[in-house]
């Protein structure tokens, strides 16, 4: 079969990087000096009960490398300890958090690849017209923005019009299923859009340089050369090439987009993994903390592997 | 035999600043939007050594009433503690720009090392520290600080540290890529039968030739450098005592200034950052596209059917 070779070692890349991701883990918040930080069972105004079944449980009292053992074994079981603040299971509020996340930043990612691939297009198509710099300075200013600040300008900029925070109005008195629904769209309008934006810059500027290279390619020189008309050479002949790079630059920003949705969940105390992020370091809740950073970490090596494996499924000259 | 390796290295060195002088005044003429990025920057960088001179105020001196208007008090008003802003704009300049430029410089030194001793020796010390440099490159960048920023505690050297240490990564591989085209030529593995050590060989002859990407990506790193020291800030994890940027933004996020509508606390150092990191970006990506031969051509392009040579 055509590349099972690169199959393989993508997928071994992918594993092998989790792995890393969750020594890390471990090393950063257990095996580091500093007792507040490496002791699990430290949850604040916990029962001895608690306590004593936390030592337990992760044997706490065992040398760093029984420890770490029994942490690969525990999470295994998606067992992370319990919340500082909360004293429930760290599990469960990520696992809540994600929900909340996915929905947030799903809609402002594909307002931007739409937005930004259309502009990225029509601008390296129409190069050295008016469109071109004014969607390039556009994108280069969106593109500089610091994330939290936009956030907190479309908030200034909205106020009294669109809601400050959270995810839904906790006083709509008994809401039916649309009031609902809508409540929740209102709420996560900014924190898409604000995301949207930023990402949308990045998508044009990668769009439009991508189709820039490949308009220099000598078969569009071909093409042209056959008479064929400008729209059918962009969109068969470019385009499709283009692509490529866009593709991997969309999904090895999923890095960028996860710190993003750090700083704008914060922004707008959106209550998905970032916020998770935010509150935690606040209140040094580190078994949460690692609990958030596992799951963003985990997500980016994803999403790289799943880009990894689209770029191969349409380039057909990648065989090794 | 003696004498043309003495006079050869001259050669070189000659040649190749002239190359660099013909260079930059093709960038000026290519792309005045790099000269102004460059000359904003170097006004900015002026503002931040000469704080003491210029700023009106102190960082401390209560000269008004919180969130006084710019009405009221000179050209941008108070934030919430009373004090002026456009001093505090030109004091956070320079946290912020020691941040950027610093966490770079640690950046550039990993990077490069990491890039030229694989690039330069290949092999096993190349699918080594490219591994390495993968497994950075796949974990996610701001997470990663904000969690060891978060255990080691906010200080300004551990903020540098901490965003340098995981900015080095596109450094490596670039300069690992360039390095190894470059060792492959002539003229170094000329340099290398007449005798030359290896320090000789990356000093003189390698890196010079890196040397113009490497400054592209400088420029491109301070700006990604500057844009996490506000994200960390902003989670409260900038050194308490020091105020930057993005310590303004934060502590104007945290006394309510956009429900108070005190526009004028929150506006100024987000464009500040704006600023620079535009900037950052249109000199960086200015001297990499002239370094990109590729990008010149487009045989379709709405005016003109081939744009030739010009950037």
């Amino acid at each position: 079969m055509r590349g099972a070779d690169y199959i393989i070692k993508r997928t071994a890349f992918a594993l092998i990087t989790v792995f890393v991701a969750i020594t890390l883990n471990f090393v950063l918040f257990r095996a580091l000096p500093g007792d507040t930080i490496a002791n699990l069972s430290k949850v604040p105004g916990a029962t001895p009960q608690l306590r004593a079944e936390l030592t337990e449980e992760f044997g706490l009292d065992q040398s760093k490398w029984q420890q770490y053992w029994i942490y690969l074994g525990q999470l295994a079981h998606l067992n992370l300890g319990v919340s500082f603040s909360s004293t429930e299971p760290v599990t469960s509020e990520v696992g809540r958090a994600v929900v909340n996340t996915v929905p947030m930043v799903l809609l402002g990612t594909v307002f931007s690849v739409v937005f930004g691939t259309i502009t990225g297009v029509l601008a390296a198509w129409k190069r050295r017209t008016l469109l071109d710099h004014g969607s390039v300075s556009l994108a280069l200013i969106f593109y500089s923005l610091p994330t939290h600040w936009l956030g907190l300008m479309l908030l200034l900029l909205t106020a009294g019009i669109l809601p400050r925070g959270g995810r839904t109005d906790e006083f709509l008195f008994n809401p039916t299923f649309t009031e609902h629904m809508i409540d929740i769209g209102k709420h996560m309008l900014l924190p898409s859009l604000t995301l949207g934006l930023v990402l949308y810059g990045q998508y044009t500027l990668v769009t439009r340089s991508a189709m820039l290279e490949t308009l220099g390619e000598d078969f569009i020189l071909t093409a042209r050369a056959k008479g064929m008309r400008d729209r059918t050479i962009v969109r068969r002949h470019a385009f499709r090439n283009a692509m490529l790079p866009i593709i991997t630059l969309v999904a090895l920003s999923f890095g960028y987009i996860v710190a993003g949705s750090i700083l704008i969940e914060t922004v707008f105390s959106w209550p998905g993994v970032g916020l998770l992020v935010s509150r935690s370091v606040q209140r040094r809740d580190w078994p949460v903390l690692q609990g958030a950073f596992l799951v963003l970490t985990i997500s980016v090596v994803f999403f790289n592997y799943v880009a990894d494996l689209l770029y191969f499924k349409l380039d057909p000259r990648i065989t090794t | 035999m003696s004498t043309a390796l003495e006079s050869e290295p001259g050669v070189v060195a000659e040649t190749s600043e002239r190359r660099l002088r013909t260079a930059v005044w093709r960038l000026m003429k290519d792309r005045p939007s790099a000269v102004v990025g460059a000359i904003v920057l170097g006004l900015i960088v002026l503002l931040a050594i000469f704080a003491p001179l210029v700023a009106p105020h102190g960082i401390h001196d209560k000269i008004g009433p919180p969130f006084g208007r710019p009405a009221d008090f000179k050209p941008l008003g108070l934030d919430d503690g009373g004090t002026d802003v456009l001093s505090l704009l030109i004091w956070g300049a320079r946290i912020s720009l020691i941040v950027g430029f610093a966490a770079t410089l640690v950046a550039m030194l990993i990077g490069g090392t990491v890039g030229i001793l694989a690039g330069y020796y290949g092999g096993s010390t190349d699918t080594v520290l490219m591994r390495i440099t993968d497994y950075f490159l796949a974990i996610p960048d701001v997470p990663l600080m904000i969690v060891v920023a978060a255990i080691w505690g906010p200080s300004l050297s551990h903020i540098i540290l901490v965003i340098g240490m995981l900015l080095w990564t596109s450094t490596a591989r670039i300069v690992r890529a360039q390095v190894k085209s470059v060792r492959e030529r002539v003229y170094v593995k000329r340099a290398r039968a007449l005798g030359a050590g290896d320090a000789r060989i990356v000093f003189r002859h390698v890196l010079p030739q890196v040397a113009p990407l490497l400054v592209a990506n400088t420029v491109l790193t301070i700006a990604v450098a500057i844009f996490d020291e506000t994200a960390l800030a902003f989670l409260g994890l900038s050194d308490p005592s020091k105020i930057s940027w993005g310590k303004m933004i934060k502590n104007a996020t945290e006394s309510a200034a956009v429900s108070y509508g005190a526009w004028w606390a929150i506006v100024p150092p987000g464009v500040c950052v704006a600023i620079v990191i535009l900037a950052c970006t249109l000199i960086g990506s200015a001297m990499e596209d002239s370094l990109n031969p590729r990008l010149r051509v487009a045989h379709l392009a709405a005016r003109g059917f081939r744009i030739g040579t010009e950037g």
